[in-house]
């Protein structure tokens, strides 16, 4: 814990628990704002078009944040480094994440369900031993908060307060998104760990805060979950398992870096 | 042939390159228009600050958030229906001239700081006589 300039040492184990959870953490947000960040000119409306471009550049500034942590506290590469250098093995992301943005209704659907669990995982946090986590789950709480009501008055829009086409595309995508939105909580290596040092409660808890939130989210905006016991989750990104779109995806945003990775910007 | 493009995005949306055929937009194709006011501090007036695009007014809020309240210091952001304002039409703006004797009844006629100005001006030369 580090509060002021004291800090706690934790054992091996539980330090290498801490570094794969705040990995698994801030890859998710990087991925998703890379993705996010891809309908920025291709947005439906110019409005949303910005919208959607702004969030997804807060969710850029908060994996910076948690890869900061890890340069700062656990001795890693600083965040340029583990954002831009590693390759797909590296990444512990779930699939969710991954996919390319196809269409709108599935991009939204997966900012929906991506950032309620973001939101839920973070209130945890809030109280988490590890202090440097609990405070930026304090800072970028406003944020987050911004975030689940843009997705949430987008999917009561379509559902509840759109037309027939509108509601079976948002319906069809969230069948589609369900089983990827359980890989977000896939159990890790060293959550017991966690667990018993205060750091984090589990993502079992958490997936159940979600089900909950995400049920009566959907309720009111007309829609239906899928039940949980007709899908599978899609799991393995935790395990550096990837699909076949992470890899091009870190080929094309590095690409850049890759030309001069010493350039100073 | 595809479109091939600089951004790689468009390229792999797989456009044809050959000349397509669009139907012309057709007038008030976009969503319905709000006007937006922003308050800087708890207290202030709310300012009319422009007007946007949206399907519905909760959507015009959250739209509103974002072009108008991510650069500056907002504490509030209120969103109105375009169609809501009314307004007195152009060709009857004649309606708010006065006659020029009458300028005692606009707000600027009646000069406080000039008063207030003299007013300190004696009380320092009171106190230092």
């Amino acid at each position: 814990m580090d509060k002021g300039h004291t800090i706690t040492i934790y054992s091996n184990q539980l330090s290498a628990a801490l570094k794969a959870f705040l990995y698994r953490i801030a890859d998710d947000q990087m991925v998703i704002a890379h993705r996010n960040s891809e309908w920025t000119g291709l947005g439906p409306i110019l409005e949303e078009d910005i919208a959607f471009s702004s969030i997804a550049q807060d969710k850029m500034g908060h994996s910076h944040a948690v890869y900061s942590i890890l340069h700062e506290h656990f001795g890693e590469a600083d965040p340029d480094t583990i954002a831009f250098t590693r390759d797909e093995k590296d990444f512990t992301c779930c699939h969710l994440v991954e996919l390319p943005i196809g269409d709108y209704s599935f991009s939204l659907v997966r900012h929906l369900l991506f950032d309620l669990a973001e939101q839920l995982r973070f209130e945890m946090l809030e109280n988490s031993s590890f202090e440097p986590l609990a405070k930026l789950a304090r800072k970028v709480k406003g944020e987050i908060k911004y975030h689940v009501f843009h997705a949430v008055t987008w999917i009561t829009q379509l559902g509840a307060k759109g037309n027939e086409e509108s509601k079976a595309r948002v319906q069809s995508a969230l069948n589609e998104t369900f089983p990827l939105a359980l890989g977000i909580f896939e159990p890790g290596d060293g959550d017991e760990e966690l667990k018993v040092a205060s750091i984090f409660e589990g993502e079992d808890v958490l997936q159940k805060k979600w089900l909950e939130a995400v049920t009566s989210i959907l309720n009111e905006a007309g829609l239906t979950l899928p039940s949980l016991n007709d899908v599978e989750p899609v799991y393995g990104g935790r395990k550096g398992y990837h699909t076949e779109y992470l890899q091009p995806m870190l080929t094309e945003m590095t690409e850049v870096f890759r030309i001069d990775a010493s350039a100073e910007w | 042939m595809i479109i091939k493009s600089l951004d790689p995005r468009i390229t792999r949306l797989e456009i044809p390159a050959e000349d397509q055929q669009f139907e012309p937009l057709q007038p008030m194709d976009q969503h319905e228009t709000y006007e937006v006011f922003h308050q800087e501090k708890r207290g202030d007036q709310p300012i009319h600050v422009g007007s946007l695009h949206a399907p519905s007014t909760e959507l015009a809020l959250v739209m509103a958030k974002e072009q108008y309240g991510r650069r500056s210091r907002t504490v509030a952001i209120w969103v109105v229906p375009t169609s809501a304002i009314m307004t007195i039409s152009v060709e009857d703006a004649d309606i708010f001239e006065t006659t020029p004797e009458k300028d005692y009844r606009e707000a600027k006629g009646y000069r406080v700081g000039t008063k207030l100005k003299a007013w300190k001006k004696q009380q320092e030369a009171t106190s230092n006589g």
